[in-house]
């Protein structure tokens, strides 16, 4: 009773803030109720006992992408008019995609209805059995039988990471940073000097 | 306590709602009492520190100051700036003080005294930290005015900087304990070395607890990481604007979080609700004690360094969260698992 209550609950809140995602006008509210989406998916996760998924769903994309969004939308100059002049000059290519979206849905529910692809029922007859762990029974097969696309996947993102640093990175001469461990390693003796100058003579530094 | 409801001749599903809710006030209510007494403790510790003698007034010892405070605040009028985003600036502070709560539910107050005991505890703990700074970001934005937006800013860099050597770290702990249940993570401290409980005795997991300290004093916005109310630079921050209740629950919120990183101190570090020490005798002490005196012990820790410390520059917190905590705990998870392969697990 209280799953199928939950279920609709996060099902609903999800369709709902996903389209209100499109439909807000403010980008930031656009974001926030993005948030929200990810929020309710997580929640349908833990529903279907993807408990592992669902965290990280909550800490990859609500905790640090959407942070970043907000980052840079929340520095957005919001200019509505700009908006709406955009609206016409791109409603034939979003027309478009609707169209190619709205077919490609069309020819999976005539392939789906034809039944030729056996996907596995929600029985649970083809699902595994739950004396292992999500997080063991993820870890087993990412690093038994996926290990080649793991790493593969992890020497992608370490490329990535780095053109991004290359890129960005820039080396300023007209500033100048802070060495804290050279600070650290200043004694008094040689920062300071201590003198008794006569009256009417100045200090030679 | 399902099955005490149950013995009153409710189906499952009542028994087991009736008792999550009880179990929810019987974490929250104390917390919150815990919090208004913490908020008194902070100052008086503070002002012992400064040689002064803190709130005094109000009832014995001053120990009402902090309900003479919400007394206070409850009775102010709430203004919402004309120019700010009502609904989002409304809703800010109610998100940092649900979030400040929800973390709790994983806690484990005793063997069996938890309200959640599942399998992804660390990693959820994890997850609703990671969404604190929402209710930081948003008040910043919706507030319409500069320093608010400034400390918005800051705070989402902070946070996020910060949480990431926070992930490397909890992952050695991850290693070494096997699991990432917050219970078993307690139990797997149990003698751990020479009858300490508690992973900070370990040679290779205690340079983690002090980076988790500080980590977690600039995740919780604590001085000397506070940059995001940094009152000499950016008025009171994200709080700039706002007044009454909606202050007090920023106020409330943060204090929760800063317990609760305490809680996690002593949990993932210091053996939880176990003693100190491996020894029978000490087990007569029921856990949740050992656990509030860790916690204590932490709090002072915090308003310590928040007497002592100056605050750090905008530029050297970040030289710190992403130069020297992030290389320092990824070399620590290599150390970590290539012990844990060497030894444990054999190569």
């Amino acid at each position: 009773m209280i799953q199928v209550f939950a279920f609709y609950l996060f099902a609903t809140l999800c369709i709902f803030s996903g389209a209100v995602t499109i439909l807000a006008r403010n980008p930031v509210h656009s974001v926030l109720w993005l948030i929200l989406a990810f929020f309710n998916a997580a929640g349908l996760m833990v529903l279907v006992g993807a408990e592992f998924i669902a965290m990280l769903l909550v800490i990859v994309y609500v905790g640090a992408v959407a942070v970043l969004f907000l980052f840079v939308v929340m520095m957005l100059d919001i200019d509505f008019a700009e908006l709406r002049a955009g609206f016409v000059k791109n409603f034939p290519l979003g027309l478009a995609l609707a169209a190619v979206l709205f077919v490609e849905l069309f020819v999976g529910l005539i392939v789906r209805g034809a039944g030729s692809v056996a996907l596995g029922k929600a029985d649970g007859a083809s699902a595994q059995a739950a004396d292992a762990s999500n997080i063991e029974a993820i870890g087993a097969l990412l690093y038994s039988r996926y290990l080649f696309l793991f790493e593969a996947a992890g020497i992608v993102l370490l490329v990535a990471m780095i053109g991004a640093i290359v890129l960005t990175h820039r080396q300023r001469s007209d500033t100048r940073g802070q060495n804290i461990s050279k600070q650290n390693a200043r004694r008094p003796e040689e920062a300071t000097v201590n003198l008794q100058p006569e009256v009417g003579k100045g200090v030679q530094i | 306590m399902t099955e005490f409801f149950m013995g009153l001749g409710l189906s499952y599903e009542w028994a087991w709602g009736i008792a999550t809710i009880c179990g929810i006030l019987l974490i929250a209510f104390p917390l919150m009492l815990g919090v208004a007494m913490i908020i008194y403790a902070d100052r008086k510790i503070w002002a012992a520190m400064a040689l002064r003698k803190g709130p005094n007034v109000v009832g014995p010892l001053g120990l009402l100051q902090s309900f003479a405070d919400g007394l206070k605040v409850f009775l102010q009028e709430t203004i919402i700036p004309s120019a700010a985003n009502k609904g989002l600036f409304l809703i800010a502070p109610i998100i940092t003080f649900t979030v400040a709560l929800m973390a709790w539910a994983v806690i484990p107050f005793n063997s069996g005294a938890v309200l959640a005991n599942i399998n992804v505890g660390l990693l959820y703990v994890l997850a609703i930290s990671s969404l604190g700074v929402y209710g930081v970001v948003i008040a910043g934005w919706s507030s319409n005015s500069k320093y608010p937006f400034f400390s918005a800013m800051r705070a989402s860099a902070q946070m996020i900087s910060y949480e990431v050597s926070i992930g490397f770290i909890l992952i050695c702990v991850v290693l070494w304990a096997g699991t990432f249940n917050l219970k078993d993570i307690v139990e797997a401290q149990r003698d751990h070395v020479w009858l300490i409980n508690g992973f900070v005795a370990n040679p290779l997991l205690f340079p983690m607890w002090v980076m988790f300290l500080i980590s977690g004093m600039a995740e919780t916005a604590r001085a000397p990481f506070d940059l995001t109310e940094a009152e000499s630079e950016l008025v009171a921050g994200y709080q700039t604007e706002y007044s009454s209740m909606a202050f007090a629950l920023y106020w409330l919120g943060e204090y929760a979080n800063v317990l609760l990183m305490c809680a996690l101190n002593a949990v993932l570090f210091w053996g939880g609700y176990l003693p100190p020490l491996d020894i029978p005798v000490l087990y007569l002490v029921p856990g949740v004690v050992w656990l509030l005196l860790k916690i204590l012990f932490f709090f002072f820790i915090f308003s310590w360094v928040k007497a002592t410390v100056p605050r750090y520059r905008y530029d050297q917190l970040m030289r710190l969260g992403w130069k020297v905590f992030l290389p320092v705990s990824l070399l620590f998870v290599f150390l970590v698992s290539g012990y844990l392969m060497a030894t444990r697990y054999g190569v």
